[in-house]
């Protein structure tokens, strides 16, 4: 079981230069030799604790861990803090539990476990894996819960502890879950370790103290990529004047630089586009707040704009000088009949942060599974269960959201204000998703990553304070980046040739957000980013920290698992972007194709209403009028709007809605389910259909090459030809995360019981068949 | 059930006059929306160009295609053998998703057709007679084509030294719901099989489904031991039990899995069933698979209807679909299924499987357990021998279950178990969506015409009936019609999974609502039909680019002067797009 430990090795060589090897720092802290040789193994360890460890697997993976030295690996920058030796980490295999040991450690980025697990991989699965954070590394920022346990009774850790517990449970926000045994570990070293992962990530930091800052010292001298090759940064104001350019914005917007330097206001982008009739002055006069700001232009003209509210005053002459403000800067951009605008209220009609906040700490404890037994149980009610967290209504409900607003900007030509108190959270969600849907360009790797920088990076959401990676108030942690994550994904699920990046680009964008070597999400403002890494101040320092973009996907995955993030079926030829520039002519002519619009159908619900409404009351009775109302309700524009797109074959390369069906929401399984080892499906799932289709592209290539040269020599044709087509093994549905719960060839059998039937028991209790069987 | 809306005759008219055997068309439970039709239409355009492609397809049905192009009459296109008994002008119908629709009902001896002019395009709903569940039917169709039965139904390997194929069965006597050709333990004469056969309930006797080719472990089905109340036992049983272990050398145990719950199983002694003891069977160890007889499933699948029918409550979806409880229904088949896989592949032992009588829980289970168990059931042939094999010779009760021909549509007897098989089948090929030759739409086709009656392969309840009538002289197989146009039911995406034993997932995280089946009749259910497409493309891309190298390598080898040796090589090379890979 314990497989072959020379094989780990080839996956660090792997490394870059970015990241070199560190071997432990501290004197005997290689594991194995003295400490577990004399240790826990030779006395058979009690069992009443980890009972299902057999006393003999512990023995066989001692022995071969004390061959093997295991080396920790440290970031530039990275310092190790304290650490524990002969820790039991517990594996779920075959549905029986093994212990593997190995030391654990904390360092000032991440947690790790140093086992000998690591074993067995090929080299071909190496090259899939994260370059920064292995198998058994948990950065700071990534632990979510840490429970202890003591006398079997599991009990949530923080503070200052009493007492020590036998095992340490780690729950990760990117729902990993770790069980450490601490049984066999010396007592001191636990206090050592366990107080000290308390600390380091429970504990309250300061900004300046987040690794990145450390990293970024350290790898000072190493070779920045330009973050512009990977996507467009909107921090100078040639950025937004092209963005304008490219949704033909330019004519009714203008990029302003009033806020350079953070003049006028901190929660702004030191550029951004106002309506171009808009007074500077009217931005600073509340701090850019009432201001209407650009999101983004859609083809026939009507703009995307949100607005942080305005403060909110006692004083009745203070209130009517903002209203008499309001209405003026409303006139910008609703101008009757030239120009009307809708404003959409995000603070009051729709989602509450609270709300997603509760459905989501609900619908995470349905992953954050720590046995068997735990998962066949909620198996039986999985479905009651989804429904209660609703997270999936959540997703629903923005999805629509989002398809209202392009309802008015497209159908409608209205110009969508919307309205929220800062503007940066689900100003953020709701705009990026309705471009997503309306702009091609924002389903591309290279849109999407542009897109999160306007929408969000530049937009002010406050990942710092949303993601809590500071722990200074669990409050206001809200997954709003990552709802807006599986609303997209909903949309790559539904719709998967209409975008270049794939569910695993989706996934792995997902496990960024706790790496602080990006200074992607870890900062609350552009502004706050700028005053620390020393861009604004004249710090003593020479150059201003050089700080990593996860848009460089080099940095964390080699370029054979950067495949796994684009999609090889994308359709990318933009063969319709001549007919949508017609802009509203193309529209009417599709409006008139639909089976659907009012202008046809409406006389004949006419006719039907008056001529035989007396009939279906009399005659038909409810089953029938059920019916009836139903196909009433399509009346309204969304309605309409939503069905006519969906009964038209979806071009990818235009306006794309999803489905918003109860049967079409579903759960993201690849983020969801990817560390249970229950759930996995070896040799299936969805890698199975990528390995394929990647396999198929390459030998579409190779032929390709091969007709390109044929003019050589007759013999390299031949020899070519008798290569075999590349094969794949037998991957599990969790590749490429889990890559070490893969030995397992048995099925996972449920062992949950059957669930009352209720109402049906006496048809459970009928016979099958009606015959009298006692003559036979 | 599936489809399902109302047809309403409305307005002044006296109300469709009634065709001699279709008793009421109110509330005749069946329909097609728009939308079905739509697809079906594209389908006419893609298949024609396949059609002359086919080599064993009767030209009968290639009418069938070409006629459904006559858009512009109000007369529904009619089969060979097909003619209108009886057609009313204004009649409504009511469509739940766009509303009433006024046009001609026209009912002939195989459907059941509407068409209103006052659409553009003209509405179209069209449904084989059969289809429709609470309207008296008619019976088959009668179309006169090819006979392709006769797909064979023998294991290969046998006989071997452990097992014998007999005849015992020839004319139906020993049990006429089985084939006539039986595989049994070698060293059990035909006498003693008579003595089992009395037995074991309605004479089904374990016979052998499938065998391990390494292990030599093997799948056998039956039905329930007549042990009653009294705990009767038989001595021939236990030996045939014991010579079916025997015959698998690897194993000193055998495994009786009892499809039923506990409860019933014991129940059934009252009516002179039950299980086997494993006092009376040595080496035996019996489990319970907790499957629910088929009134709870008929009554299942109706509350499912209920909810994806006409229109499905967002907010309350999953609880709704939990309170069906349809899924936990198909997740305890198919982990019975594993159950049964995972004895004979890692176990190596063999395994007995009955339910009550053997020909509904247990050929669920044996057919899914072979599906995991061996590649060849998950091509397209493979997969049309298993339904021939498992549902069809050993007696699944077809007519009995789809009630066609019967107008008691309350009747207990029906229930959606074959349905429910081939939805487990859909969920594990969305689990390993490479590792099946067939695709969603081949699945679908069956199930249409388990209901459709067009094609004979799904009528009566047994061989012995289906010869008794006649059928494959006089009916089509569905399978000749599915095997002229391969291509439409082919899974681009199949390969390299062949040998694999596959464990699905028998987790409700894992299985989801069959949508593109349930549901297909709403039109904001779109099935993602461009996917596919674009994987196809592919393929064809990848053909075309193979035929190229191919020519290149033939014109170098023509050029090069040793071309003789070579001559027959580059046939070779040219590989059917689908095994290659």
């Amino acid at each position: 079981m314990g497989g072959a430990p020379a094989a780990s090795a080839g996956g660090r060589c792997e490394r870059p230069p970015l990241l070199p090897r560190v071997a432990a720092t501290q004197g005997g802290g290689m594991l194995g030799k003295g400490v577990v040789g004399g240790g826990g193994g030779t006395k058979a360890p009690k069992p009443s604790f980890v009972s299902y460890v057999r006393p003999e697997e512990i023995h066989t993976n001692e022995k071969e861990a004390t061959e093997k030295e295991v080396t920790l690996h440290l970031l530039p920058g990275e310092q190790l803090l304290c650490e524990a030796n002969t820790v039991l980490k517990c594996v779920q295999e075959d549905s029986c539990q093994r212990g593997i040991y190995g030391r654990l450690v904390c360092t000032d980025f991440k947690i790790a476990f140093l086992g000998d697990d690591e074993s067995a991989l090929d080299n071909d699965e190496t090259q899939f894996k994260n370059k920064v954070i292995g198998e058994n590394d948990i950065t700071l920022h990534c632990v979510d819960q840490i429970y202890g346990v003591f006398d079997e009774k599991k009990k949530t850790l923080f503070g200052q502890l009493k007492k020590y517990p036998e095992k340490l449970v780690i729950h990760c926000k990117d729902l990993r879950v770790f069980h450490f045994c601490l049984r066999y570990t010396k007592e001191e070293e636990v206090k050592r370790i366990v107080s000290g992962i308390i600390h380091h990530t429970q504990a309250p930091k300061l900004l300046k103290r987040l690794f990145l800052f450390s990293y970024a010292t350290a790898a000072r001298n190493s070779p920045a990529t330009d973050p512009k090759k990977h996507a467009v940064m909107f921090d100078t104001l040639q950025d937004w004047c092209r963005e304008l350019e490219r949704t033909k914005g330019n004519m009714k917007y203008k990029a302003v630089s009033v806020n350079e330097g953070y003049k006028v206001c901190e929660r702004l982008p030191a550029y951004f586009v106002v309506p171009a009739p808009l007074l500077e002055e009217d931005i600073e006069f509340f701090q850019g707040r009432g201001i209407p700001i650009w999101c983004w232009s859609c083809h026939n003209g009507c703009a995307l704009l949100k607005m942080s509210a305005l403060p909110k005053e006692q004083d009745d002459s203070m209130s009517q000088i903002q209203k008499n403000f309001s209405d003026r800067i409303y006139r910008t951009v609703h101008r009757p009949p030239y120009e009307t605008a809708k404003t959409e209220d995000l603070s009051s009609n729709f989602l509450s942060l609270q709300e997603i906040q509760m459905a989501y700490s609900k619908f995470k404890q349905l992953f954050l599974i720590d046995n068997s037994t735990e998962f066949w149980d909620t198996d039986i009610k999985w479905f009651s269960l989804l429904e209660s967290s609703s997270w999936l209504d959540i997703i629903r409900r923005c999805l629509k959201k989002a398809v209202e607003i392009i309802e008015c900007l497209e159908a409608q030509n209205m110009n969508v204000l919307l309205l929220e108190d800062n503007a940066s959270d689900l100003c953020c969600l709701v705009s990026s998703l309705a471009q997503v849907m309306m702009d091609p360009h924002c389903r591309t790797v290279f849109g999407f990553q542009s897109l999160v920088q306007k929408e969000w990076v530049m937009g002010g959401h406050c990942f710092l304070d949303r993601c809590n990676h500071l722990r200074q108030s669990d409050k206001e942690e809200v997954p709003v980046f990552l709802l807006f994550l599986d609303c997209v994904w909903q949309l790559v699920h539904q719709h998967p040739p209409a975008f270049e990046f794939t569910e695993t680009y989706l996934t792995v964008l997902s496990d960024s957000l706790y790496i602080p070597i990006f200074s992607t999400f870890f900062f609350n403002s552009p502004h706050q980013k700028d005053m620390n890494v020393g861009k604004e101040s004249q710090d003593s320092q020479s150059r201003p920290l050089n700080l990593l973009t996860v848009w460089d996907w080099s940095v964390q995955f080699e370029p054979k698992a950067q495949t796994l993030l684009t999609n090889p079926l994308y359709v990318e030829k933009p063969k319709l972007e001549k007919v949508q520039r017609k802009g509203t002519h193309f529209k009417h002519q599709r409006q008139l194709s639909l089976p659907l619009t009012q202008s046809k159908s409406s006389p004949k619900r006419g006719f039907f209403r008056e001529e035989t409404d007396h009939l279906i009351k009399n005659l038909l009775g409810k089953r029938i009028s059920k019916l009836i109302n139903s196909s009433e309700e399509l009346q309204d524009g969304f309605r309409e709007f939503y069905d006519g797109w969906h009964s038209r074959p979806p071009s990818y390369q235009g306006l794309l809605l999803p489905h918003l069906e109860g049967p079409e929401i579903k759960v993201w399984a690849q983020r969801y389910l990817r560390w249970i080892p229950e759930a996995q499906i070896l040799g299936g799932g969805g890698v199975a259909t990528m390995s394929k289709l990647l396999e198929m592209i390459e030998e579409v290539q190779r032929l390709q090459e091969k007709i390109e040269a044929r003019h050589h020599s007759q013999e390299a044709l031949q020899a070519e030809a008798a290569s075999p087509p590349r094969t794949s093994g037998r991957l599990s549905s969790l590749f490429p995360f889990a890559l070490l719960q893969r030995h397992s060839s048995k099925p996972v059998l449920p062992t949950s019981g059957w669930k009352a039937l209720g109402d049906e028991d006496d048809l459970a209790k009928r016979e099958d068949e009606f015959v009298d069987l006692g003559d036979v | 059930m599936e489809k399902s809306s109302s047809c309403e005759s409305l307005g002044s008219q006296p109300a469709v006059a009634r065709p001699p055997s279709v008793d009421s068309l109110s509330s005749a439970s069946t329909s097609h929306s728009e939308n079905s039709v739509h697809t079906k239409s594209a389908s006419v355009v893609s298949s024609d160009s396949i059609s002359t492609s086919a080599e064993n397809f009767s030209p009968d049905l290639r009418v069938l295609r070409e006629s459904n192009k006559l858009a512009e009459m109000e007369e529904p296109p009619l089969l060979p053998g097909e003619n209108i008994k009886d057609m009313a002008k204004d009649v409504t119908y009511i469509c739940p998703f766009t509303g009433a629709v006024r046009g001609t009902l026209t009912v002939t001896n195989y459907r059941l057709y509407f068409k209103s002019m006052e659409r553009d395009p003209p509405f179209v709903l069209d449904a084989s007679l059969g289809v429709i569940s609470r309207v008296e039917k008619i019976g088959g169709a009668s179309s006169r084509g090819e006979n392709s039965y006769g797909l064979e139904t023998v294991c290969k390997g046998i006989p071997n030294e452990s097992w014998r194929i007999t005849k015992v069965n020839e004319r139906y006597e020993l049990c006429d719901t089985y084939p006539a050709l039986l595989v049994v333990p070698a060293n059990i004469p035909d006498e003693e099989l008579k003595r089992v056969a009395s037995f074991r309930s309605r004479g089904r006797i374990p016979v052998l489904s499938w065998i391990h080719p390494e292990s030599q472990a093997t799948i056998t089905r039956c039905s329930q031991p007549m042990v009653g109340v009294s705990g009767k036992r038989s001595k021939e049983d236990e030996k045939y039990l014991q010579a079916i272990m025997d015959s698998n050398a690897q194993s000193h145990k055998i495994f009786i899995f009892d499809a039923r719950p506990s409860v019933n199983a014991v129940a059934n002694k009252a009516k002179g069933g039950g299980y086997e003891s494993e006092d009376a069977y040595q080496n035996a160890e019996l489990v319970f698979l907790d499957i629910h007889n088929i009134h709870v499933m008929r009554e299942s699948l109706r509350k499912l209807k209920e909810i994806v029918y006409p229109n499905i409550e967002e907010t309350h979806w999953l609880s709704n679909l939990e309170s069906t409880h349809w899924l936990e229904h198909i997740k305890l088949i198919l982990a019975g299924a594993l159950r049964i896989a995972d004895r004979v592949e890692s176990g190596k032992t063999s395994v007995v499987v009955h339910c009550s009588d053997g020909w509904d829980r247990t050929a669920q289970l044996t057919s899914l357990a072979m599906l995991m168990l061996d590649g060849y059931y998950r091509t397209i042939r493979g997969f049309e021998v298993l339904v021939e094999k498992e549902w069809l010779s050993f007696g699944h009760r077809f007519q009995l279950r789809v009630g066609h021909g019967d107008k008691n549509h309350a009747d207990a007897d029906r229930s959606p178990v074959f349905l429910q098989f081939i939805d487990c089948v859909w969920q594990m090929t969305r689990q390993f969506p490479t590792a099946f030759e067939f695709n969603e739409y081949f699945l679908i086709t069956i199930l249409d015409h388990l209901y459709s009656c067009l094609f004979g392969t799904f009528l009566c309840n047994s061989e012995q009936q289906r010869g008794k009538e006649n059928l494959p002289r006089r009916t089509v197989s569905l399978w000749s019609y599915i095997n002229s146009q391969l291509e439409d039911f082919t899974n681009p995406l199949y390969g390299s999974y062949s040998n694999h034993v596959l464990y699905p997932v028998a987790s409700m995280r894992h299985l989801e609502l069959w949508v593109g089946y349930y549901v297909r009749w709403n039109p904001r259910m779109k099935p993602q039909e461009p996917i596919h497409n674009r994987y196809k493309e592919l393929l064809a891309k990848r053909a075309e680019l193979q035929k190229k190298v191919e020519e290149l390598q033939r014109e170098i080898s023509n050029r090069s002067t040793s071309s003789s040796e070579r001559a027959g090589s580059p046939a070779q090379c040219v590989t059917p797009v689908q095994t290659v890979v």
